[in-house]
């Protein structure tokens, strides 16, 4: 494979400290805002780059551009009148949202949520993480100039949205998860519906592997770039197919089961190199272990039973004085929310914990230096991240 | 399992006692002057290596805020939290982020929000989320979001609203039974 080897003698020198002294006023340097209106950018939010012929010398995330301040406005809704704001901080993957708030909720109230509602949850945590694999699958092609891997995978999506609505009745955000179990049942034949999506999808992803997974520029574009270091997951708070990427096996699904993962079979994706191509392979082969799991599920999963537990009356649910952390695997890594009560009808404080936190602030800050500007879009859609998980 | 750590910590740190949530979650009160040693020794001999979340909870009643450090084991599935209580008049806490350089965004998120200092955290002061903001810090209990919507932004012409809580009851129970 050939490189190109730029002539590095012109570049500035960093100093004791690592970091480069950028005088603007030099008219050696650039800077370029990539974000928030840019094809390469995840979501409302920028980089602001600093630039030294094609190669970046620092990069800064800005955010704010989609704050609503979610935790605060939860605090003066009831418990119940919550749900529609928490499926709100993350469009792609909503779901999670709403698990982690209704067990938290259920925790702290002291209410079991039956066993026919934990494998309808566990399902649709399934459903939510293939299609925010669709998208970060379609996203990293776009990035790389492969349009029409957004294409497929976006209608491949659209038919589990499809899935989604007719078990729900919405398709975007569902709140179909309250506290005490799940809203209703499964539609008569929703398995047979859901192993056609899931058979139209593995012939999508067939055509992803060879389009794009054995297209040498892609190869080119992505092995090697945008390395993150193992010894930095710990530090920067890396989890997730990020981490795993790196050949750490840690998956919450596995390392903490919550809801029915301890009866499901699956194994946890690594890759090893920690570049982008291996965080794409992590992803690509996560949506086939996704694949069956939903199929697993729905194999294993009683045909009847109660959805839902007897709840007080919730427009006079007041909740005693405590404090709890519920986390699970997203799509992206460690998704949670912290829920404290104080024993009022309101909750006191709720903090979502979303993994794009440390991975677009902290991490790609670190990460960004020295990339080449044609690679920065790459290695931010590689870390999988959105923006409202930021800033909430 | 919790228990045996916090006994065995309790020796030589001030410690509250211990409130366990779950058999992996519980949650103890930590003086300041303890914490940056106590998450040493969770990190480096307990295997507490990954800091979940940094966040403030306002207790405005009893004039203080609380941090909350929550502290994950993974490989054992122990979480920690660890608080530490900070005057409400004069909130300053003490920046952890040579420990783990992402707690730096906790911290200037918690600087913005809370109006919490955190002396010698890289661009602690540089603006996060809100631009522009002079008013006070948002997050905190006695900033009302109400008032300062409709300070801010007015109604759509014709637009009916409601108390919630007198609305529902009002349509799910007409004739005033519950």
């Amino acid at each position: 494979m050939i490189r190109f080897e730029p002539d590095r003698s012109q570049y500035p020198q960093p100093g004791d400290d690592g970091k480069i002294e950028i005088d603007l006023e030099t008219g050696k340097y650039l800077k370029l805002w990539h974000g928030p209106n840019h094809p390469g950018i995840t979501g409302n939010m920028s980089v602001e780059l600093t630039l030294c012929g094609d190669e970046v010398v620092e990069g800064k995330t800005h955010v704010g551009y989609l704050h609503r301040g979610f935790e605060k406005l939860m605090e003066r809704r009831t418990f119940i009148q919550v749900f529609p704001i928490v499926c709100r901080v993350c469009v792609p993957e909503p779901d999670f949202n709403e698990w982690c708030y209704a067990q938290a909720v259920e925790e702290l109230a002291g209410i079991e949520a039956p066993e026919m509602a934990q494998w309808i949850r566990t399902l649709i945590l399934e459903m939510g993480r293939f299609n925010s694999y669709m998208m970060a699958m379609g996203g990293i092609g776009g990035a790389l100039g492969m349009g029409v891997i957004g294409q497929w995978m976006t209608y491949v999506r659209d038919l589990m949205l499809d899935r989604f609505e007719e078990m729900t009745g919405a398709r975007i955000y569902h709140m179909f998860i309250l506290p005490g179990g799940v809203r209703g049942h499964l539609p008569e034949g929703f398995s047979e519906r859901m192993e056609e999506v899931l058979q139209t999808a593995e012939r999508y992803l067939a055509d992803v592997d060879k389009a794009m997974f054995t297209n040498a520029v892609f190869k080119a574009r992505t092995k090697g770039v945008g390395v993150i270091d193992p010894a930095l997951f710990e530090p920067y708070g890396v989890t997730g197919p990020n981490a795993r990427a790196g050949g750490v096996a840690k998956d919450l699904r596995k390392d903490a089961p919550y809801l029915v993962y301890d009866q499901l079979e699956f194994e946890v994706v690594t890759e090893t190199a920690s570049d982008i191509w291996a965080r794409a392979r992590v992803r690509r082969r996560d949506i086939d272990v996704s694949i069956a799991l939903i199929r697993q599920i729905l194999a294993k999963m009683p045909k009847e039973g109660p959805v839902m537990a007897k709840l007080p009356n919730v427009l006079h649910w007041k909740i005693p004085r405590g404090e709890t952390y519920v986390a699970g695997e997203s799509s992206r890594g460690e998704y949670g929310y912290y829920l404290v009560t104080d024993g009022s009808g309101y909750p006191r404080r709720v903090n979502v914990r979303g993994p794009s936190y440390t991975h677009a602030m902290a991490l790609l800050e670190h990460l960004i230096p020295g990339t080449n500007i044609a690679d920065v879009a790459a290695l931010m859609v590689s870390l999988h991240t959105y923006p409202p998980e930021i800033e909430r | 399992m919790m228990r045996d750590l916090h006994d065995h910590l309790k020796t030589r740190y001030r410690l509250g006692d211990l409130a366990e949530r779950r058999g992996n979650l519980a949650f103890v009160d930590v003086e300041r002057a303890d914490l940056r040693a106590l998450l040493v020794e969770l990190r480096d001999v307990h295997g507490f290596t990954h800091l979940s979340l940094l966040t403030a909870v306002d207790w405005i009643e009893e004039g203080r805020f609380q941090l909350t450090y929550l502290m994950n084991n993974r490989a054992a599935n122990r979480t920690l939290g660890l608080r530490v209580f900070l005057d409400r008049a004069d909130p300053v806490g003490d920046t952890i982020h040579d420990l783990w350089p992402t707690a730096a965004t906790y911290q200037r998120e918690l600087r913005e929000m809370f109006g919490i200092a955190f002396p010698g955290s890289p661009r602690v002061d540089e603006e996060f989320i809100l631009e522009g903001w002079t008013d006070m810090p948002p997050y905190r209990r006695d900033f009302d979001t109400l008032a300062y919507s409709q300070q801010t932004f007015s109604d759509r012409e014709g637009r009916e609203t409601h108390d919630p809580r007198s609305h529902m009851a009002k349509k799910l129970y007409p004739e005033g039974q519950r």
